[in-house]
């Protein structure tokens, strides 16, 4: 049996047999526990440092963001979008109440398909479950309103983010989806899939040189919502 | 600088580590290092029971004779002060990784733990233990200052010696590209892997030539024959000297290495 | 994979006249050393976030079998399924098998060092199965029909008119007289093709950089996205991870995460850092409906309880071997088996025995750079030099090596003999060298003086002087 043969020989490396009860014991206290490490002190700041933060780390990583006041000026700030870079105004769109509650037509030339990716997309449109400012980095957990094919498959990837769900460490994000994750098969919280996205795609794998869109996105856009007083400054 | 020497009291009493390289190639840096030592209120002494710190056996794996060569020198250098060498990459051996020869003899090991204590590169221990921050020394020159590694990363050797440069009247610091590259000297390395080394000290003496100084200065003698070496086989007019005969202004006592008196 | 370690020396003398190589090598060593050296200067922390991390790896590897037989738990618990491997043969078979039973055709393979371990692409072709590398540097790799050079720029020795030479040969389908007037002409086309691929596979394999006790999860780092593409597209996702990548919890990750990628590109964070929990949902859009992680030794167990155990700390960045003059002027082929540069030099003696690669641990001058920039702080070096003793225990160190070293060793322990020969050696040299100050060809240092003239000693030795003048009164 490879299980019990590996594990005997680390036990006989480790010079002991199977861990004592205590010391399982004080294992399973730190897994439950998950105490935190060092955490860097530049997203430590104020509310609105950590969006100036969060949207220069995006930049950096060539992304790009746009702040809009509510929900419903996203329509106009998508057409706008779409229209200066000439892409078409069709879009897969993550089906999450969030999205479709938006009052899309008032821009009746954007055509919606809530769905996954389709691999012809060229648009797609996720919702985007919160952000850490100390890279740039969305967190997008697999959900049947969140569909993972979106972060993917398109050519464009638009991300509509609630400024409020802006964080400042990756810790604080993880925080966010083990107090909200829904209970999964098997009882535990991780949604299937969760991708941490910190720009478009890109790969230097062809003369050390970087270049943007490798197989997934060549753009990626965050709309931001500024729901958040405190985070308006 | 030539501040007054402490009482003959209150002298350290060091004790000169010459290493194996100094010894045969090229004493003047021993004698160097003894007029620094001394400059500074040393009071130097050179035991004459050393031969080599045992770093061609430790690092070719041989740790018995690592082991006997370090157990002499902790019975000839123990009762001092101060051990110091003229050598980043000699004192780093005695002092961080002689206690770990002695792992299975914690007699031995607890002696070699003292005399790791207090041993030290000679720039380091001028600058850092003897807080010396010039010396009198006159060199008419630019030169620039190759970082050997086990003196830059083992004992983090790194502004001492371009203070100390600094003071020197006449001399021009010029920084070469990657001064912390090794050039590839690497001990027995270098025979061992002739093409290898051979490449690593040309990209070397690219970048010293690079930089158009005409002196080239370090703290190791391997990294210095091997530069030296590489230099004068592509007819390089470039002075190789150890850093501790321009501080201690004795580069009248003996032509650059590799080059003939003339 | 076949090791060509033990031919160490002809490849090296193979990659130094390798004027394309020593140009690729030219060009990125500045780039990779750089980028790193800025990432670093900006996270203030980075420094004890080294120690944090070394502190983490050590302590699972003094808990290792509770926090596998923990992760592996709740791996099954959220739909997954673990294969423990104790050979590479075992994990081929594995592999094959869930292939088999899934009646795939096209398997897409994201970036895997451990692949390479079990030279899995291989096996597949050899039972009727299409494996397909997706990260761009294995595509064209894989097409040249060589291994990857370094861990995380597996191509970077190829340059442009290498890869329009591959994809006009192996892109058949395509108009011949296309043309490649820029590096994104290239990305283009192969993203083409690959997406083909990415649609048709029927398995999705990838490795792992963690796999994550607490939540059962797998994790993978990358840029391109190919990836996440091969493991959400088909039906069934292998995830292939050696036994040290556990760790314990996500806050563990966190840590990890910081160093990772500033480290290795110089990022602050990859582009896609993915979780990887179980099979797709219930109600989920997508995701594969198989989730199996084969989990590995090969060898490794039994560098636990060694002076080698250090090494299993390793995340695999290669911050060691982007800074490695060595490795710099040689390649990552030369070193002849999966792993390359300093992090290689300690691993490949491990798995696939000393004898076989005792020239890796032996071809580094000790710079200590590696260790200086491990995000784990693993004593490279030190290791290294350990190989050396296991070698030299074993006699397995070239015998003329040897004897020299005995014959100085005695002397060394001699201090009034050595004085004698010492003495002798430095005025016979230094008489060579006369009107000179050098020699330029020695026979018995003939690798010195291949490359270089041999500066001669001062002809009196340093205690001849001292003795000397010591008796003349002047000291």
């Amino acid at each position: 049996m490879s299980k019990e043969n590996i594990l005997n020989a680390i036990r006989r490396g480790l010079k002991r047999g199977p861990l004592p009860d205590d010391q399982a014991m004080g294992l399973r206290a730190r897994l439950a526990g998950h105490p935190r490490h060092l955490i860097p002190a530049r997203s430590r700041v104020s509310r609105p440092e950590q969006i100036a933060l969060f949207i220069r780390n995006i930049e950096k990583e060539f992304g790009s963001v746009a702040r809009v006041a509510d929900f419903a000026a996203i329509p106009d700030a998508v057409a706008a979008y779409l229209a200066a870079r000439n892409l078409p105004t069709d879009f897969a769109i993550a089906p999450h109440p969030e999205l479709a509650d938006i009052p899309w037509d008032t821009r009746p030339l954007l055509q919606r398909r809530p769905g996954r990716a389709q691999p012809s997309d060229l648009v797609s449109l996720q919702h985007g479950y919160a952000a850490i400012a100390e890279t740039g980095t969305l967190m997008l957990p697999a959900a049947p309103e969140r569909p993972t094919t979106l972060n993917l498959l398109s050519d464009t990837f638009l991300v509509v983010l609630r400024a409020s769900r802006v964080v400042g460490a990756y810790e604080e994000a993880w925080d966010l989806l083990r107090a909200e994750s829904p209970t999964q098969p098997g009882g535990g919280f991780m949604p299937r899939n969760v991708m941490l996205v910190t720009g478009p795609s890109r790969s230097a794998d062809i003369e050390s040189t970087l270049e943007l869109g490798a197989h997934g996105p060549r753009r990626l856009h965050v709309l931001l919502v500024d729901d958040d007083p405190a985070a308006l400054g | 600088m030539s501040q007054p020497a402490p009482p003959p009291s209150r002298r350290p009493r060091v004790a000169l580590f010459v290493t194996c390289l100094v010894d045969l190639h090229r004493p003047t840096v021993g004698f160097a290092a003894i007029r620094l030592l001394e400059q500074a209120g040393c009071q130097v002494e050179v035991p004459r029971a050393q031969t080599c710190c045992g770093q061609p056996a430790y690092n070719a794996g041989d740790r018995a004779t690592a082991r006997d060569l370090a157990a002499s020198i902790l019975d000839a250098f123990s009762g001092y002060d101060y051990i110091v060498a003229p050598s980043g990459s000699c004192a780093g051996m005695i002092s961080h990784h002689f206690s770990g020869l002695f792992d299975n003899d914690p007699q031995q090991r607890t002696r070699a733990e003292a005399l790791q204590a207090k041993t030290f590169e000679l720039i380091a221990f001028l600058t850092d233990v003897i807080k010396i921050t010039t010396v009198p020394a006159v060199y008419q020159g630019t030169a620039t200052y190759h970082d050997s590694c086990s003196g830059l990363r083992e004992l983090g050797l790194k502004s001492q010696p371009r203070a100390l440069l600094a003071s020197v009247s006449g001399l021009a610091l010029k920084e070469m590209v990657e001064p912390e590259t090794c050039c590839g000297f690497g001990g027995t390395f270098c025979v061992k892997y002739p093409d290898i080394s051979t490449r690593m000290v040309s990209d070397k003496t690219r970048d010293i030539a690079a930089t158009g100084a005409d002196t080239l200065l370090a703290g190791d003698l391997g990294c210095l024959l091997n530069m030296a070496g590489r230099l004068k086989r592509e007819g390089s007019p470039i002075k190789v000297r150890h850093i501790a005969e321009v501080l201690a202004g004795m580069t009248n006592d003996t032509p650059p290495i590799g080059e003939a008196r003339g | 994979m076949l090791a060509t370690s033990p031919a160490f020396k002809q490849n090296v003398k193979g990659a130094l006249a390798d004027a394309s190589l020593q140009k690729a090598l030219a060009f990125t060593r500045p780039s990779f050393a750089g980028k790193r050296t800025a990432a670093v200067a900006a996270l203030p922390e980075f420094e004890q976030l080294r120690d944090v991390g070394r502190d983490i790896k050590n302590h699972v590897l003094a808990n290792l079998d509770f926090y596998l037989e923990t992760w592996s738990a709740n791996v099954e618990k959220s739909g997954g399924i673990v294969h423990w491997c104790s050979t590479a043969d075992d994990a081929r078979a594995a592999v094959l098998a869930i292939c088999q039973k899934a009646g795939a055709k096209t398997v897409t393979k994201g970036k895997s060092m451990i692949s390479e371990e079990l030279a899995i692409n291989d096996h597949l072709e050899k039972h009727g199965i299409e494996p397909v590398e997706t990260d761009l540097g294995e595509y064209i790799l894989q097409l040249r029909k060589e291994p990857p050079s370094h861990i995380i720029a597996p191509a970077f020795h190829l340059n442009r008119e290498d890869w329009e030479e591959s994809f006009r040969a192996s892109h058949t389908d395509l108009p011949e007289d296309r043309v490649f007037g820029e590096r994104r002409d290239i990305l283009t086309e192969a993203r083409k093709k690959l997406r083909e691929k990415f649609l048709a596979a029927d398995v999705g394999i990838t490795g792992a950089n963690f796999l994550i006790a607490e939540t059962g999860s797998s994790v993978i780092v990358t840029n391109e996205g190919n990836g996440d593409l091969t493991q959400t597209l088909p039906r069934v996702h292998i995830v292939l991870a050696s036994i040290e990548k556990v760790i314990p919890t996500l806050e563990d990750a966190c840590t990890f995460l910081r160093l990772l990628a500033r480290s290795a590109t110089g990022q602050d964070m990859s582009v896609y850092t993915t979780f990887s929990t179980g099979a797709r949902r219930p109600a989920d859009l997508d995701g594969p409906e198989e989730y199996h992680v084969v989990l590995i030794d090969n060898g490794r167990t039994g560098m636990i309880g060694t002076e080698f155990q250090e090494m299993l700390r390793c995340i695999r960045c290669a911050a060691c071997m982007n800074h490695c003059p060595v490795y710099f002027t040689v390649g990552g082929h030369s070193y002849g088996w999966v792993y390359p540069g300093p992090m290689g030099s300690v691993l490949t003696p491990a798995l696939i025995g000393v004898d076989k690669a005792g020239h890796l641990p032996n071809a580094s001058t000790f710079c200590g750079k590696c260790e200086s920039v491990c995000p784990v702080k693993i004593p490279l070096p030190k290791l290294m030099r350990h190989w050396r003793e296991r070698e030299f225990e074993r006699h397995l160190a070239p015998q003329g090596m040897r004897s020299n070293l005995a014959i100085w060793a005695w002397f060394a322990k001699r201090p009034q003999l050595y004085r004698m020969a010492t003495g002798l050696a430095a005025r016979l040299l230094s008489w060579l060298g006369r009107g000179k100050g050098r020699v330029a060809s020695l026979p018995f240092a003939a690798g010195w003086t291949a490359g270089r003239d041999l500066p001669t000693p001062e002809g009196e030795t340093f205690f001849a002087r001292y003795a000397r003048a010591q008796r003349e009164g002047k000291l």
